[in-house]
């Protein structure tokens, strides 16, 4: 029998069958790549927009005024007496605001002449007249002088600045005229008003339609935040508690393997299934208050379990039964095995896991939308634990609702809340992925 | 001269510190020991070989109740540890693998310090009121698996950062701070390199002096270095029990003659 | 040649099959040094004796070369049980018939002055039979050692008085000649010391038969063999 030997010819020649697998070695590579292209684009695609529309939403459009605080027309009793000047209301503040920008106009030397004091006015957010109610009412020693506000103008003014309002638009524009922006063109050539940083982005409430310029996350933070709260708190015990149970401690037979299909099952069910269960359970058989961060955060908790026991499971099976061997062998007994050597060693994997569903339930909205954050919620909760039964909004809801409204400037604010959810999202990854690297050192 | 040190049997001398008799075990249907009846006397070792799934392995994991974790198993029969029978209904299995300890296969320190690796066992079974009762324990532990002279200034350091030999010696170590009568080595040597083996082989014979050592081993050679007394299982039964000098240059049964000689059948 | 069943590595049966063909090819030349030795006494052929002298040189070759072997084996295979007494009688064994082709060399050497010597009537024959007696008895105890049969080696080591007794009536005789006459004393203390050398050669056979035992039963023998060579004084003789 001749020698079958693959060592036939010189080694630096290459033979055909080896070129075709090389040729299609190198082909699959490129498709790799290529699926890896199409991935980064596409995500590319995604933050460009959303950067593009969102980041301005972080800049207002403020006039700076010098405001005549006429003691007269505000405190009426000349005590400066807080608790008295709150009869004034936002109306009469309206009316100073008002008179400010027409002196302040003139002063300029901005011809107003098209336009009456009321559309002048109108140049200015209703949220304008407020603000300054607060800002008096907080320091009434200032009312009798003139004292500098920046005062934040209304939402066409603001897109005109951001270019989303331009003379063409503003002609079949009922809530703006060209003359108007006319003059705030004027102003903006003088510095009157400009572009500047917006925190009140993140600490105002959300305002009505018609006042984009003021809407604000605070609430829908704090809601989210309230939820996360209790997430955390119900389902990390609940769920590492159960995995440790179905893994170490249930017997296997097969009322154990129904319940582990089950949870399975669980973690795939659609979201808004939860929702209604919610609904059903929580508002309409217990009773609980709707829109509440309680409910929101009992209906994530139900969400997260599944992927947190699965993640546990995982992470203790991953302990190998040598360790259980060694501390058994030791006269260690079950409990003490699990918590002083299992549990510990488990940990990075547990970790991760309940970040990431924190993560997935801070950006779930669907059985949100179910209890009823969608609506309107314009106070702050307290703090807990009463603030957990008080109306809140979330922040992923808060994106739905803007997109909901007319007014394109709310399409601005909710892709500014887009890019405050993913800043969070990626903390939390980010926080994830830090906590398992540093325990995957330990042994 | 007797250069083996084989102690004379006499039966005033060498008390059987564990008994056995009728032990059978099932692991669901497959019956894996067959009316297994051994003693293991005090301050010798007794050497357990046989072919793969003999059931030496699982003979000796009745010893400390280990067998418990499997849940298919089943264990008949009695074994009197001192004169109690350790599967009565009273034995709490905790209490009983801290007098009778274990070492396994692959080295399985904890992930902790070598301290607190050592210092576990007493921790738990509470044998130590003070701290330095507790540091006093680590180091005769330590001195005892000829450890401490190795490790003695970082005992802080972690368990895992040890030599493959040195973390079987902590094992060891771990397995006597519970000052246990009985020690069980399930194929100690196995992950180890010649002179990890030779180290550990000697420091068996040391432990020899203070506690019985069962020690189940596929290498004929170590059963019969380390040894006084061994027994050769296979397919279940323990076919034949003696001195280990009299069992590897005259074994009774033709199947130890023809496992031990490395014959087919 | 082992009745057992073969090890799992066939290598080493091989190993031991060549170890004990040596042996048995050196058991081979020591009974015909012993036979050759005696025939060439007999026949006072000097020839003869000078080449069973240079011959020996072989089975001294082969003992050594069993020795390094036997070695090699336990070093390289840590022989147990019935191994291990195997390769502890073929060393043992190897040792006896390197002495026993000793003995024939020296009953060969002292052929030579014995051929210029008187001739004593009927001893070269006694001495021939008691040759061939140990010879067989060797071929007999090898064969035991080589299929561990611990009957028949009971049954060789029991004739080794049977060669004591040939000696010590041939020493009578021999003490007898040399009363007789100081002439004979010379050949006659030759022809002791080649009785000797015989009778020493059976001891060794019988020792190769006590191996056997050893190997097929892990003992040695317990009773002490029988033996019957210290000769009674001749009370009678005067």
């Amino acid at each position: 029998m001749t020698e079958i030997s693959a060592g036939a010819g010189s080694l630096f020649e290459v033979d055909a069958r080896t070129r075709r697998r090389n040729a299609a070695e190198t082909r699959f590579r490129l498709y790799g790549m290529a699926a890896v292209a199409t991935g980064i684009l596409a995500l590319v695609f995604l933050l460009v927009s959303i950067l593009g529309n969102g980041l301005s939403s972080f800049r207002q459009t403020g006039i700076e005024l010098q405001v005549a605080l006429d003691a007269a027309a505000l405190d009426k009793t000349g005590n400066r007496n807080a608790q008295e000047m709150k009869k004034v209301t936002t109306v009469g503040y309206g009316k100073i605001i008002g008179a400010a920008l027409v002196d302040g106009l003139a002063k300029a030397g901005i011809d107003t002449s098209d336009l009456t004091d009321k559309q002048v006015a109108a140049l200015l957010s209703d949220e304008a007249p407020r603000r300054l109610r607060d800002m008096v009412l907080a320091d009434p020693s200032l009312v009798g002088r003139t004292v500098p506000f920046t005062a934040l103008a209304s939402g066409r003014v603001d897109g005109f600045l951001k270019g989303r309002v331009t003379m063409e638009s503003a002609k079949l524009d009922s809530n703006i005229s060209p003359e108007q922006l006319a003059v705030v063109q004027a102003m903006k050539d003088h510095g009157m008003l400009a572009l500047s940083f917006n925190p009140s982005f993140f600490t105002n409430a959300d305002a009505s339609e018609l006042r984009p310029e003021a809407a604000g996350l605070g609430v829908a933070m704090l809601g989210s935040l309230y939820m996360m709260m209790i997430v955390l708190v119900l389902s990390l015990p609940i769920g590492v508690a159960a995995s440790i149970y179905l893994e170490e401690l249930a017997p296997q037979n097969r009322w154990t393997d129904i319940i582990e299909v089950n949870i399975s099952n669980l973690a795939a069910v659609p979201a808004i299934v939860y929702g209604i269960l919610a609904l059903a359970l929580f508002i309409n058989f217990i009773g609980l208050p709707q829109s509440a961060p309680i409910v929101g955060g009992l209906v994530l908790t139900l969400m997260t379990l599944p992927t947190i026991i699965i993640a546990t499971r995982a992470a203790l099976k991953a302990v190998p039964p040598s360790i259980r061997d060694a501390a058994l062998g030791v006269g260690a007994s079950r409990m003490q095995t699990i918590f002083h050597h299992v549990l510990p060693l488990a940990m990075p994997g547990i970790l991760t896991g309940t970040i990431l569903g924190l993560a997935r339930a801070l950006g779930e909205s669907a059985p949100l939308l179910l209890i009823g954050m969608v609506a309107f919620v314009k106070d702050y909760p307290a703090a807990p634990p009463q603030g957990f039964m008080q109306p809140a909004s979330a922040l992923p809801v808060q994106v739905y609702q803007w997109t909901q409204r007319a007014d394109p400037a709310f399409v601005e604010r909710a892709s500014g809340a887009i890019i405050v959810l993913l800043v969070f999202l990626i903390a939390m990854n980010a926080t994830a992925i830090l906590l398992r690297r540093r325990f995957e050192r330990r042994w | 001269m007797n250069i083996m040190q084989t102690p004379v049997i006499d039966a005033a001398v060498l008390k059987p510190r564990i008994a056995a008799s009728g032990v059978q075990v099932h692991y669901g249907t497959n019956h894996a020991l067959k009316d297994v009846s051994v003693d293991i006397l005090d301050r010798t070792t007794t050497a357990f070989i046989g072919p793969s799934g003999c059931g030496k392995s699982t003979f000796l994991r009745c010893l400390n109740r280990m067998n418990d974790t499997v849940a298919s198993a089943r264990v008949e029969g009695k074994i009197l540890l001192d004169g109690q029978d350790i599967y009565d209904r009273r034995v709490d299995p905790v209490q009983l693998r801290a007098r009778v300890g274990m070492v396994f296969q692959k080295p399985n320190p904890f992930p902790k310090s070598i301290y607190d690796n050592v210092a576990y066992g007493p921790r738990i079974h509470g044998l130590a009121r003070t701290r330095a009762d507790l540091d006093e324990i680590v180091e005769v532990s330590l001195r005892r698996a000829a450890l401490w002279n190795e490790v003695k200034d970082r005992l802080s350091a972690p368990g895992t950062g040890l030599s493959g030999g040195q973390q079987q010696r902590l094992c060891i170590a771990r397995a006597v701070a519970t000052g246990p009568e009985v020690l069980l080595m399930d194929e100690p040597c196995s992950a180890l390199d010649p002179i990890a083996t030779a180290q550990v082989e000697e420091l068996i014979d040391e432990l020899r002096e203070r506690y019985s050592v069962v020690i189940v081993t596929h290498s004929m050679q170590q059963a019969a270095r380390v040894s006084q007394k061994t027994a050769f299982f296979h397919l279940g039964n323990l076919v034949e029990y003696g001195d280990t000098q009299q069992i590897f240059t005259n074994p009774q049964d033709p199947r130890t003659e023809s496992y031990i000689t490395g014959r087919i059948g | 040649m082992t009745t057992d069943t073969p090890h799992i590595a066939p290598t080493f049966d091989r190993e031991i099959e060549a170890l004990l063909a040596q042996l048995v090819l050196m058991s081979g030349l020591v009974e015909r040094a012993l036979v050759d030795s005696a025939t060439a006494l007999e026949a006072q052929d000097t020839a003869a004796a000078e080449r069973l002298i240079a011959a020996d040189k072989a089975i001294d070759a082969l003992d050594e070369q069993i020795n390094l072997d036997a070695a090699g084996l336990i070093a390289r295979r840590g022989p147990t049980a019935s191994d291990l007494r195997l390769i502890l009688a073929v060393m043992r064994t190897s040792a006896s018939l390197e002495r026993m082709g000793d003995l024939a060399k020296n009953v060969a050497k002292r052929t030579l002055p014995l051929a210029q010597a008187r001739q004593v009537e009927g001893a070269t024959g006694t001495i021939r039979r008691m040759a061939k007696l140990v010879a067989v008895m060797l071929e007999e105890a090898m064969r035991a050692l080589t299929r561990k049969d611990a009957k028949l080696a009971a049954e060789v080591r029991g004739r080794d008085v049977d060669i004591d007794q040939i000696y010590n009536t041939l020493f009578r005789s021999l003490l007898t000649h040399m009363l007789e006459n100081q002439a004979n004393i010379t050949p006659s203390m030759h022809l002791h010391f080649i009785a000797k050398n015989i009778e020493r050669a059976g001891d060794h056979a019988t020792g190769i038969a006590e191996q056997a035992i050893y190997l097929a039963t892990g003992r040695m023998p317990e009773e002490a063999r029988p033996k019957a060579d210290f000769p009674l004084s001749p009370k009678g003789m005067g």
